[in-house]
């Protein structure tokens, strides 16, 4: 038996959905892993998954986005796990449950998050194939599986899910109508009007909406192929989805004689106790004062009054807001505070635009002070600010209707975000309020992804981050935080405008630009930032001042985990000799080094010791090989298909047009890495529309697309120019980079700078092709004394034995860094996690 | 062998021989061999003083802090950490931008016919 022999006490759960999830990280938050045994079981093969995303599941089918935690994350934090193994008796007296694999195990606090399923109508043939229910991951699996071999289908349910649910099928390029009993659609959600105008919106998108239908026979012969309805119509489908509401996972609490609600849910008081001592019930299996609480907020809410109240502090659950903001098949909807007001005074104000498909309506008290709720459909960037007005009973402003209806674009009346109390709740995945936020913002976190790590805000569902956002930066401007672009306290100037001044004086080194243009002893934000202009500019040896410059680009290699560096030799094109494969080998052995193929065709040998990268340049300059200057804000690699020389579809050498590129501009330093690709026909295996410059060759030459990127916020390249012969194309993309790193801030890539362009792509073709600003002689200059300076910066160094005594790690022994520990993994040698 | 008060040139009691003075590059640092430990060693040329700290950066416990950009921030001299660019007084050894870091050992530096030594107890 698990937990017996200790004296710490056991917390069982039951369930591992997102409830059940939320409950342990609570647990955790608070440490009480350490004062109790916790024992999580999970019907499923899986760890907890987010549900609410499912239809994601359908775009990628990637588990692993969509799991709440990884499993390691259990061990971590000493919670034991049974996944494929459902609790399947519950002897309350004896303070005991039985799993179905054989477990028994004593409880001291045994929580139930066992959910819901998705309801089944007794419809007659409900047991064929091709009928489906949409909860679980397998569910979806199987939907996948079946939606591959069919063309038509139908969804039952109009509400939240079976739209969803709807989405799903139409991403597997199934022919789908929904089919609701109620006649309109999101019933509990929407009145007649909204739901309208989401009908004729989703309609436009190939759903076909049936209202007033009620399901009577699945016909078919062991697989359905029409359903047949009361009113004897029919509609010939080849699969099914039911989506027709939940019901609550009770039927373990009421084999154990647990309370359960006449319509089913294991009933709670305001602690989310059951009728029996230290058994409790969240999310959606518990039934709280007549209430099934469909939503994850609600549950993850009754999860954390648990949890406080193990801690013997007393919080309680009362009736929660159900409001919802999503975007349903592409349309944006929301329903806040009371949608309805059936019986409620009140006076409501809509705003409707057939042609947009847009329909607005808030229902404001009748004294024209509070708003009490609302719906949005087709539009609902309001729906923030609405809810918190509904929430917080904020006054409404003089003329609510322009709540509602935007004029001129400008921002809305009661001012936006600031406006907000302290206590408004943004983020009601997580409760978080406004002044958690604008706390975090004060004490120092400026980012949004350090501000979502430390208040958690924005991390459920993600629809408040939007909010987040404008808080954000509210609090910022209302600290007065300097927006203007100065590089750091030690120059007060942008970086174009440093560039300028370091070129009209001749200034060659950071001593002579510091003193010249900026104060104090400098730090290490301007120091690289010089380095990289100055580099930029004279193309000259970087090594000069060594001292100014970052790890990486100081010791000519990538700092990785541990300390040692990365050695990446430029394959120009990814164009490389079997001879020189060898040699890689050859000096991976020899230096232990490990071995990756990166995502820009070269090899990756990592977890060299600084001391031994003079060495293993010497080999490999040897051998013929130079620097990748992967360490460096420079050019990285040319990527590239094997175009028109291999292959079949290929029309231009990619190949050949890669290499002549990527030995063109190597070297060239910018304000940040640059990643090119060349791509032989339209069918684009290099990539080359994400890259800072992508070159796709068609019938007549080369077509130019400029400032695209991967990495954290993808963005295609837009075509700059096409048909170039590749003299033009090569002129081209000389005259974007240079204009580039002279006009850049800092470490800002070639996609921001080029969002930041004011006049954008058209403007920058005048420059670059008319010559609008008359500077392109300059810039033809610049990059053919880049071409005509480069030279390979690891030669220099081993060449120099000066230069190489500044890769010792010690200055008073030759010993190596002894502080390195490593491990194997999968045959090669790793650094140990920290 | 890291003691936790703080070191001063007054109560010095150990001076370690390291290196001298021209090996060290303009404003920048070394990492010295000190037993099992590890020293870093700035020549804080900009300033014309020397610094001394663990060579160990607390963040994520690797052995670095030589290795980083020097400078100041209002005038408090200061080391930046390559890995995370947690920065560090050179004075008091306290984490500039991260109130939760823990602080660093600082130790005191003399130099002795233009040979840098460093105080370690």
């Amino acid at each position: 038996m698990e937990g017996s022999g200790h004296i710490q006490k056991n917390i069982v759960v039951i369930g591992n959905g997102m409830v059940g999830y939320k409950f342990l990280e609570k647990l955790t938050a608070k440490g009480l892993q350490t004062s109790y045994n916790i024992i999580a079981f999970g019907e499923e093969p899986y760890v907890a998954y987010d549900r609410v995303h499912l239809s994601a599941y359908f775009e990628d089918s990637n588990f692993e986005t969509l799991q709440m935690a990884p499993r390691s994350w259990y061990d971590e934090n000493n919670i034991t796990l049974h996944t494929s193994d459902p609790v399947i008796d519950i002897d309350t007296n004896a303070k005991t449950i039985s799993s179905h694999k054989g477990l028994t195990i004593s409880y001291d606090k045994l929580i139930f998050a066992t959910g819901s399923s998705a309801f089944v109508p007794p419809i007659e043939g409900v047991e064929k194939d091709g009928i489906f229910v949409y909860r679980t991951i397998e569910d979806l699996d199987a939907i996948i599986a079946h939606g591959k071999k069919v063309k038509t289908g139908a969804v039952i349910g109009g509400g939240l899910l079976g739209l969803e649910a709807a989405k799903a099928l139409l991403d597997l390029e199934v022919k789908t109508s929904v089919i609701e009993f109620a006649p309109r659609l999101m019933p509990r959600q929407l009145d007649d009007n909204g739901a309208e105008f989401l009908k004729d919106k989703i309609e436009e998108l190939g759903v076909d909406i049936l209202l007033n239908k009620s399901t009577k026979q699945f016909a078919g012969n062991g697989k359905v192929t029409a359903m047949k309805f009361s009113d004897d119509s029919e509609l010939p489908v080849e699969m099914v989805v039911i989506s027709a509401g939940i019901r609550p996972r009770d039927e373990l609490a009421s084999k154990a004689g647990i309370d359960i609600g006449p319509r089913g849910g294991i009933v709670v008081n305001d602690e989310m106790q059951t009728s029996v001592e230290d058994v409790y019930a969240i999310g959606e299996c518990a039934l709280h004062d007549g209430m099934i609480y469909g939503l994850v907020a609600p549950g993850y809410e009754m999860a954390d009054i648990v949890v406080e109240n193990l801690e013997s502090k007393t919080k309680t659950f009362s009736a929660y807001d159900m409001s919802t903001k999503l975007k349903l098949i592409g349309v944006d909807v929301a329903s806040f505070g009371d949608p309805f007001c059936e019986n409620a005074e009140h006076d409501a104000i809509v705003y409707q635009n057939k042609s947009k498909g847009i329909y607005k309506r808030i229902n404001i008290t009748k004294d024209g002070k509070y708003l009490l709720g609302g719906i949005l459909v087709g539009e609902a960037e309001e729906y923030n600010l609405l809810l918190q007005m509904t929430l917080n009973k904020m006054k409404l402003p003089d003329e609510p209707e322009s709540l509602i209806i935007s004029t001129s674009g400008d921002n809305n009346a009661i001012g936006g975000v600031e406006a907000l109390p302290d206590e408004a709740m943004i983020c009601s995945c997580e409760n978080v309020s406004k002044a958690a936020i604008c706390d975090a913002v004060k004490d120092g976190t400026t980012d949004i992804g350090e501000l979502k790590t430390c208040t958690k805000a924005g991390t459920g569902c993600g629809g408040c981050l939007p909010m987040v956002k404008d808080l954000m930066t509210h609090t910022l401007n209302e600290m007065g935080v300097e927006v203007k672009k100065v590089i750091c306290e030690h120059f007060e100037y942008s970086r174009q405008e440093l560039y300028h001044l370091i070129k009209v004086k001749g200034i060659t080194t950071y001593k002579e630009a510091l003193s010249e243009y900026g104060k104090g002893c400098g730090c290490e934000t301007c120091k690289p930032a010089v380095g990289n202009i100055l580099s930029s500019m004279l193309n000259d040896k970087v090594l000069k001042e060594d001292t100014i410059l970052d790890t990486n680009d100081r010791f000519l290699a990538n700092i990785q985990r541990g300390g040692t560096y990365s050695v990446v030799p430029r394959v120009a094109g990814g164009e490389i000799t079997p001879e020189k494969l060898i040699v890689l080998g050859e000096v991976a052995k020899k230096y232990n080094l490990y071995c990756k193929i990166t995502g820009g065709q070269r090899i990756d040998l990592l977890g060299a010791y600084l001391n031994d990268l003079p060495d293993i340049w010497e080999e490999l300059i040897e051998a013929g090989f130079e620097t990748g200057q992967a360490y460096g804000k420079s050019v990285r690699t040319v990527k590239s298909c094997v175009g028109s020389t291999w292959c079949r579809f290929g029309v231009q050498d990619s190949v050949g047009f890669a290499i002549d590129i990527e030995n063109r501009y190597k070297g060239l330093r910018s304000p940040h890495k640059l990643k090119f690709a060349v791509s032989g026909c339209t069918r684009e295996c290099a990539e080359a529309q994400c890259k800072d410059i992508g070159v796709i060759a068609t019938d007549k030459g080369w077509a130019l697309y400029v400032c695209g990127n991967g990495g954290t916020k993808p963005q295609h390249a837009p075509l700059f120019a096409t048909d170039l012969d590749s003299e033009t194309c090569l002129k081209y993309i000389d005259r974007i980079l240079s204009f580039y790193i002279r006009t850049a801030d800092p470490l800002t890539r070639t996609a921001t700078w080029f969002n930041k362009l004011e006049g954008g792509l058209g403007y920058l073709k005048d420059v670059v092709i008319n010559d609008s600003l008359g500077i392109c002689s300059e810039l033809d200059a610049h990059i053919q004394h880049h071409v005509d300076t480069y030279h390979c910066e690891w030669k220099d160094v081993v060449e120099d034995p000066k230069k190489r005594e500044k890769f010792k790690h010690f200055i008073n022994s030759e010993e190596k860094d002894n502080s390195l520990e490593f491990v194997n993994e999968r045959g090669q040698k790793v650094p140990i996690a920290w | 062998m890291i003691t936790q008060e703080l070191l001063t040139a007054e109560n010095v009691k150990t001076w370690f021989e390291v290196a001298p003075v021209s090996r060290w590059s303009e404003d920048g640092g070394a990492a010295v061999k000190y037993g099992n430990d590890e020293i870093a060693v700035f020549n804080f040329s900009s300033m014309n003083k020397w610094f001394a700290c663990q060579n160990l950066c607390p963040h994520k416990k690797q052995m670095i802090l030589s290795r980083g950009i020097i400078g100041d921030k209002n005038g408090e001299p200061k080391v930046a950490c390559p890995f995370h660019k947690k920065q560090f007084s050179l004075t008091t050894g306290e984490c500039i931008d991260d109130p939760e870091c823990e602080t660093i050992q600082t130790y005191p530096v003399k130099i002795e016919n233009d040979i840098i030594f460093v105080g370690v107890e």
